[in-house]
């Protein structure tokens, strides 16, 4: 036996068709219950007046046992000759489907049961379809409750067949159809004779058959930033990049690029504790990486190398989704995505069509109800780096959280292009060919005192924002900061003499490009411009690589207000605007040291 | 992926996001090996640094070397070791060993309600003072709002069904028929004002995985899990009213995983010398509901 290899594989089906009983037969048959655990059960049962089931074995809780239903995933452990097993006991009852899913979600393979007696129920379906949206592809479909149809080969026969057609449309090969009584004990932990109409393998055995899915190290890297560290006051310079590899593999010295930010550096060590040190990593590994030139990246972000193949970058997305929240899912109502470490408000923009799991039908519908499954069109608030989960599983699924709960999850299928989308690529480009001088973007900001930062005050026309900008300007400057106001009236005349007024969004863009000049000169540039919507806030954002944007807002909302990171009275005082606004830099440590 | 490898990864992540999402956080030491372990993973996770206070319920009744060890590893490795207690309970001798309650109510008193106590603030918190070696009354009283709990899913029943972060409500209350939903790692992480997260980084360890890992690592711990020549020792610790040492000769973590994996405990729940587990009906539920650990 390998004592090192794990399996976790969850056991699904409609209610009452047995899974706690098999999983606690497979326990006892196994060997692997602690001395007296059975006895104890039994004497339970004999206290209470019950009949005894293997169930209770799993079936741990007070409501569980009185109600004689699984209400949680369950976790037990058990070997065979081959490797230890994770065995996960889903609910079947569909008033438990979340919890289903997320004992589900934790398995590399599953065993789906269906009673004899009662054939393919609802939630036989809803289930095997839940195991195709998790990206679960070993799959053995178990027909149990053979003792009760008299271990009648028809009776089987007919099930695997309207059965396998249904996994086929949902694209699983079920590995093995197997006839079981998990009460008796047939076909559990070894072949039985009351079925010996049955060749194939009994369900250890296939369990045994199933194989480990190697991580993918081949793919593309995919690393999602869970933090940047630096415990000075505990004496360590170091600033480390933390997160585990999805994907793929890095060395020492790969250059890499960090999504959707753009920005770049070179991996210059990996540090390790309490272990030898290494320079190279892989899929599954938690590291803590440092990199040559020091670039402010945050949480959130998507690392990868320059040499693999990038990940899709946009605010809109095509993607299917199962709902299990309390409230349907709606297009009126704002979410939360979080995708790997990202989390970003959302909005579902459209609903293309709405499945029913149990039956496959679908239709046209304008909410998703509890349980249902819909594909849906979504646009985040901020654009993010993620995959199609056809090609990268890991970084190609979300989930979505309404109010305080996880409520949805939802598989990527198309990456749709946002308004942004031509900005961004010619940004890429431009980074690629970016040529430095010797001063780097650390150095310069450690001479400075300040991350070079783009603040940018929008609101209405007539709330004198540009009065508070220069303000801020100047009292930055005072302060011995190197700050400069830039009005876009200033590059409308100049840079943009050769194009007319209603090319919004080139106007747009040459302000965003000049900002990011001066902000590669490690600048605090204060801007403002008249009536800057969401989507000019958005290409701005886009273009500046070179440090944070900063949006402040003044006065009534106006659509931009609530992107904003500080919102202003436009009634107050400028100098106490002003000073708001410096007393945030300080907070966000834009500004520090001086 | 070597199993001990990849469990070490997954607490990683978990004690990352944890550390990325509560302000407020900190994690429940409590001395023994699971916890010692979990330590160890946050200083693996945060490059040999714990970023977040230690907390540790004093009952009074634990056995004596444990506290010995904690004060030495806490000035050792310079923690923000905090511990809170239930003085009233312990002046008033409200407790089992005295004689006037159950165990089973002596847990909830000295414990849960210390341990709730000790989260919210409404009780004074005791915080290690570096610079004299002793414990000062924290200023501190914020409620923490993420606690990080060494809960494994195979110890008993209940601890089977809990979720990477599973929320406790205003009174601590774990409402185990309605957990939220988790799934591909993305864990709850949104709460209710007053509410609060327990996060459970080594919820798929085994008593037999955290045995090799301390032995793999190499990890400090309290003897009192060896035999020192006497022929015993603890395989769980708690108070020493109602905790039992073991027959056993291990004297070393590669003995223990010997003794776990093919030995005379292979078979033996691990919680057996743990007295009040059998007064809750063979499992923690009734204790855990109420916020036991």
């Amino acid at each position: 036996m390998n004592e090192r290899e794990q399996m976790n594989i969850v056991i699904v089906g409609h209610v009452d068709h047995g899974k706690s009983t098999l999983i606690g037969r497979l326990l006892a048959d196994t060997d692997v219950l602690p001395d007296g655990k059975l006895e104890q059960i039994k004497e339970h049962c004999r206290k209470n007046s019950r009949e005894f089931e293997y169930a209770f074995l799993l079936d741990a809780l007070k409501d569980e046992q009185s109600q004689g239903i699984t209400i949680d995933s369950a976790r037990c452990f058990f070997k065979s000759d081959k490797r230890r097993y994770l065995l996960i006991d889903a609910p079947g009852h569909i008033e438990f489907l979340k919890n289903m899913i997320s004992g589900a979600a934790r398995a590399e393979s599953a065993l789906l049961l269906i009673d004899a007696q009662e054939g393919i129920q609802e939630n036989s379906k809803r289930h095997g379809y839940m195991l195709s949206m998790l990206g679960i592809k070993q799959v053995a479909v178990c027909v149990n409750k053979m003792d009760l149809v008299k271990y009648d080969k028809k009776v089987f026969s007919a099930i695997e067949t309207e059965y396998t057609k249904f996994l086929s449309d949902i694209g699983i090969t079920p590995q093995a159809f197997i006839p079981v009584s998990a009460r008796e004990g047939d076909n559990i932990a070894s072949s039985s004779k009351n079925l010996s109409w049955f060749t194939g393998k009994h369900v250890l055995e296939v369990l045994d058959s199933f194989a480990k899915e190697p991580l993918p190290e081949e793919k593309p890297l995919r690393m999602p930033i869970q933090g940047v560290y630096k415990f000075t006051k505990k004496g360590d310079d170091r600033r480390l990049i933390a997160g585990r590899i999805e994907s793929g593999t890095l060395n020492v010295g790969d250059e890499v690029v960090f999504l959707p930010s753009n920005k770049r550096s070179i991996i210059k060590s990996i540090e390790e504790f309490n272990a030898p040190t290494s320079s190279f990593a892989k899929a599954g590994q938690s590291v803590s990486l440092t990199l040559q030139e020091q670039i402010y990246v945050n949480r959130g972000e998507l690392m990868t190398r320059k040499e693999d193949v990038l990940p899709q970058v946009s605010s809109l997305l095509r993607a299917n989704i199962f709902w299990m929240g309390k409230t349907p899912l709606s297009t009126d109502k704002r979410y939360k995505l979080k995708l790997g470490t990202t989390s970003v408000p959302v909005m579902i923009k459209s609903i293309e069509s709405v499945l029913d799991a149990s039956n496959l039908d679908a239709a046209k519908k304008a909410h998703v109800e509890r349980h249902e499954v819909a594909e849906c069109i979504l646009e985040c608030q901020q654009p993010i780096a993620f995959d199609l989960s056809a090609e990268l599983a890991s970084t190609g699924r979300f989930v979505l959280v309404d109010e305080f709960d996880i409520a949805g999850g939802g598989i990527i299928a198309q990456a749709l292009d946002d308004k942004q989308k031509k900005a961004r690529a010619q940004v890429f480009l431009r980074e690629q060919k970016w040529e430095k001088g010797h001063v780097s973007m650390k150095d310069r900001a450690e001479k400075y005192s300040q991350l070079p930062t783009l603040l940018l005050l929008t609101g209405k026309t007539g709330v004198d924002k540009k009065s508070i900008a220069k303000l801020v300007e100047k009292k930055l400057f005072d302060a011995g900061r190197k700050s400069y106001f830039l009005g876009i009236g200033n590059i409308l005349r100049g840079i943009d003499a050769d194009i007319t007024k209603t090319e919004r969004d080139e106007h747009v863009r040459r302000f965003g490009e000049v900002a990011n000049l001066l902000l590669d000169a490690g600048l605090l540039v204060v801007g403002t411009a008249s009536d800057l919507d969401v989507d000019d806030l958005r290409l701005l954002q886009t273009i500046n690589k070179r440090g944070e944007t900063y949006i402040v807002h003044v006065g009534d909302p106006d659509g931009t207000h609530d992107v904003a990171h500080l919102l202003l009275d436009a009634a107050d005082d400028h100098e106490v605007n002003a000073l708001k606004v410096i007393e945030q830099l300080k907070l966000k440590n834009y500004i520090f040291n001086l | 992926m070597d199993k001990l490898d990849a469990l070490e990864s997954q607490s990683v992540y978990i004690l990352r996001e944890a550390y990325a999402n509560f302000h407020n956080l900190c994690m429940l030491w409590s001395i023994g090996k699971d916890s010692t372990v979990m330590l160890w993973l946050a200083r693996k996770a945060f490059g040999g640094h714990v970023p977040f206070p230690l907390v540790h319920i004093d009952t009074a009744y634990k056995i004596p070397e444990m506290i010995t060890f904690r004060d030495k590893i806490a000035v050792k490795l310079g923690l923000d070791m905090v511990y809170g207690q239930n003085k009233k309970a312990l002046a008033n001798k409200n407790t089992f060993p005295d004689g006037k309650i159950d165990r089973i109510a002596c847990c909830k008193t000295l414990k849960t309600e210390a341990l709730r106590n000790t989260l919210s603030g409404e009780w004074p918190r005791y915080r290690l003072n570096h610079k004299t070696g002793k414990y000062d009354v924290d200023e501190n009283r914020e409620p923490y709002t993420g606690v990080i709990v060494g809960a494994r899913a195979d110890e008993e029943g209940s601890r089977s069904k809990e979720r990477y972060f599973s929320p406790r409500d205003k009174t601590n209350n774990w409402d185990v028929g309605d957990q939220p939903p988790e799934l591909w790692n993305q864990f709850k992480t949104d709460f209710a004002p007053g509410t609060h997260i327990r996060i459970h980084p080594l919820l798929d360890w085994t008593e037999l995985d955290i045995w090799e890992y301390i032995e793999r690592e190499n990890i400090p711990i309290t003897d009192l899990y060896f035999d020192k020549g006497d022929g015993k020792r603890y395989r769980s610790l708690g108070c020493y009213p109602c905790t039992n040492p073991v027959e056993s000769t291990a004297r070393t973590p590669k003995e223990i995983v010997e003794e776990l994996r093919a030995g005379k405990f292979s078979r033996i729940a691990e919680r057996s010398g743990r007295a009040q587990d059998k007064e809750d009906g063979g499992g923690l539920e009734t204790l855990r509901r109420d916020g036991y650990m």
